[in-house]
């Protein structure tokens, strides 16, 4: 049993990390109704660029460094996110392109985005990035399981911003304004909110939640970061399916959701092995398409009805 | 009758140049690639009707092509006497049935997965399909790596060649067939059956499409309300758009198994669905010749970077290792060109042609405009 609570836990650890990414989704799809396949490349270019800070002009030893170098990755990926928001998803919006134009030219970006990290990580002479031990290698025993302090620092860290992020959204203006440009546009739009800005808002936070998510997919337990690292943002998207992709509650609980399924999967691997070698990688994908088949909507998603 | 002279020019040249290729083409190792690429093409048509006809994003077009690959080697191997070798010797499995039979077999076990997919293909819409297909991208990757016994895990396995008869394509000593002093061996054989399969594939969809089933999709993508009241049973179209675009897959699969040889699972992941959407979109959404130029295009451009990297800015060449490797170069171009092809001209190249010949028609006065629609024109959704 102590087994199952291990993996219980380590699965919550690796839930918030996918919840994180997941969010993203949802902010951008609420404010801009774009699903954007470019989370993944912005999220490669946050890691890649905090590694590079780090490596290159904050190479010390001592948490500072790494922290600047945390704060210029976020910077990067703000930068780009709203790059993405300014100059491509609002050109496309006033040509008013449909939704999978928008989305095929975000999967063009991303792979801009993401030939380019790997393009760095090729030159930089090593095939794994290091990030190192930002949250040191001890580990609690709490309960009678040992968790390491990455774990704890991804589930501790990763429940505030998640905390920070729905109180942001339910009590400040800029959360209200939010809500009311995802609940209806045109009459949001009406009210004064300025609907620009609430896009830029909402991008400029996704980016942020994906950079923060790049370290905890990078640095220890993880092997470092690699090509591949902006790939795992596709493992995010059953998580923000699974809510229903309009609703911030759901990636919370969809992250979680693949998160624990995944860690189950792995740690019970021997006892699964009729499902073959690395099951786990795929479950977040076996999970989704297990629940469209039944709900088209994602569990928590809004119904849009039409009447003919 | 301009038009129609025109077109039957147009289509006298195209055969020519199609035939005179193996000929043409003088460096040797140049015809695999363009195989490779006319096989492709017969998969971009496949998703252009999914995508550009009916409005469904689907990343899941790898997992239908290495179901024609995989398919084909399982049902083929065994039928000619190298991959029977390889087959005890790596213990593979295979059933050694006729390989035109496997073929169709292929094409058939691809329908009856497209429709297993149809309850998420017939009731989810236009992106959130995008992203539950990807799902079946990576389970791809899971299921090749793991059932061994068909698909030679990691490594792969060897594609038995094309033995129908009369000749066997895809393996004939050079010496045997020299026609005018070009040796004819796999790859020139191969060149031809891919210009039928895919004039087949062209005619084919484009009849689908310009009939019945063809003005239904249409009608779904540029409204599902109007087309629901007009009779369009949208689930069920959806669902078929989908299976028909499974096995225009799958029979791309096939082809392309043979013109690489050998299939591994490395090739058949989510870089593959978004080079496929890239030709598409390239092409010309709609337009299915133009996915047959934007197959050519997205396919061909590595080989091409590979073999001129030395005169392209920015690209290392063997000297140096510094410049930007010609397959990372290639996504830079293509990932540009979808991204300013969708700004800027979204009927891609098919748009692009159309408005060339416009401005030639305008410039002749003496000839009066071609005022009709192409294929493409009929896609511009008002939304």
């Amino acid at each position: 049993m102590t087994r199952f609570f291990q993996f219980l836990a380590d699965g919550i650890s690796t839930g918030a990390v996918y919840a994180l990414i997941a969010l993203g989704y949802v902010i951008i799809f609420k404010a801009s109704e774009v699903v954007t396949f470019a989370h993944g490349g912005v999220l490669a270019i946050g890691g890649y660029a905090i590694w590079y800070a780090r490596h290159h002009w904050f190479d010390g030893d001592g948490q500072a460094n790494f922290w600047m170098a945390v704060v210029v990755g976020l910077l990067v990926a703000v930068t780009i996110s709203l790059l993405v928001e300014r100059l491509f998803i609002r050109k496309m919006q006033s040509m008013s392109a449909s939704i999978i134009g928008i989305c095929i030219m975000t999967l063009g970006l991303d792979v801009i985005l993401e030939t380019y990290t790997n393009y760095g990580v090729s030159k930089s002479g090593t095939e794994l990035l290091d990030f190192g031990n930002p949250w040191g290698i001890g580990a609690q025993t709490i309960f009678g399981m040992r968790i390491g302090d990455a774990r704890i620092a991804a589930l501790v860290i990763g429940a505030v911003i998640i905390a920070g992020l729905f109180l942001w959204l339910k009590y400040t203006d800029w959360g209200v304004s939010m809500r009311a440009t995802a609940t209806n546009q045109e009459a949001a739009s009406l009210m004064g909110i300025r609907l620009g800005r609430v896009a830029m808002v909402a991008w400029a936070i996704a980016a942020v939640l994906a950079t923060i998510a790049s370290i905890f997919l990078s640095a220890a337990p993880a092997p470092g970061f690699d090509g591949g690292t902006g790939k795992l943002a596709f493992k995010a998207f059953p998580a923000a399916i699974l809510g229903g992709l309009d609703s911030p509650g759901g990636a919370l609980v969809g992250g979680l959701t693949i998160g624990i399924a995944e860690a189950m999967t792995k740690g019970y691997q021997s006892n699964l092995t009729f499902l073959g070698a690395g099951f786990h990688a795929v479950v977040p994908y076996v999970v989704m398409l297990l629940v469209l088949v039944v709900k088209p909507t994602g569990l928590f998603g809004s119904k849009s009805v039409a009447r003919a | 009758m301009r038009s129609s002279l025109t077109k039957y020019i147009g289509l006298a040249v195209l055969i020519a140049v199609a035939l005179y290729v193996p000929f043409g083409v003088t460096e040797r190792n140049w015809l695999t690639p363009l195989n490779l690429a006319m096989a492709a093409a017969i998969g971009a048509i496949g998703l252009n009707i999914l995508l550009g006809f009916t409005g469904q994003l689907s990343l899941a077009h790898p997992f239908f092509i290495a179901v024609g690959a995989y398919g084909y080697s399982f049902f083929a191997s065994g039928s000619d006497p190298l991959t029977k070798a390889a087959a005890e010797t790596d213990e593979l499995s295979g059933l050694g049935l006729h390989p035109i039979l496997a073929t169709l077999l292929v094409l058939v076990v691809a329908a009856l997965l497209g429709a297993a997919f149809s309850p998420i293909a017939g009731r989810v819409k236009g992106i959130y399909l995008g992203i539950a297909s990807l799902g079946l991208v990576f389970l791809t990757d899971h299921l090749l790596q793991n059932m061994r016994s068909v698909t030679g895990g990691f490594n792969g396995r060897r594609v038995p060649v094309y033995d129908v008869g009369f000749t066997q394509i895809s393996s004939c000593r050079p010496k045997e067939c020299v026609v005018n002093g070009i040796p004819f061996g796999q790859p020139e054989k191969l060149w031809y059956l891919l210009v039928v399969m895919v004039a087949v594939s062209y005619v084919l969809s484009r009849n689908m499409m310009r009939g019945r089933p063809g003005r239904a999709l249409q009608a779904l993508r540029d409204g599902e309300i109007p087309a629901s009241v007009i009779g369009v049973n949208l689930t069920r179209y959806r669902a078929s758009a989908f299976m028909v675009s499974a096995m225009f897959a799958a029979l791309s699969g096939v082809m392309y198994s043979l013109a690489n040889g050998n299939i591994t699972p490395s090739e058949f992941q989510v870089d593959t669905s978004i080079a496929f959407l890239a030709m598409v979109v390239i092409g010309g959404l709609g337009s299915l010749g133009g996915s047959i130029v934007g197959a050519l295009f997205v396919r061909i451009l590595p080989d091409f970077i590979t073999r001129h990297g030395d005169k392209i800015p920015l690209v290392a060449s063997a000297s140096d290792s510094g410049g930007l490797k010609p397959l990372a170069m290639a996504r830079f171009i293509y990932g540009g060109t979808i991204i300013l092809l969708l700004l800027f001209e979204d009927d891609g190249l098919a748009g692009l042609a159309r408005r060339v010949r416009r401005a030639l028609s305008r410039r002749s006065p003496g000839e009066p405009a071609d005022t009709t629609p192409g294929v493409g024109e009929l896609q511009t959704a008002p939304t």
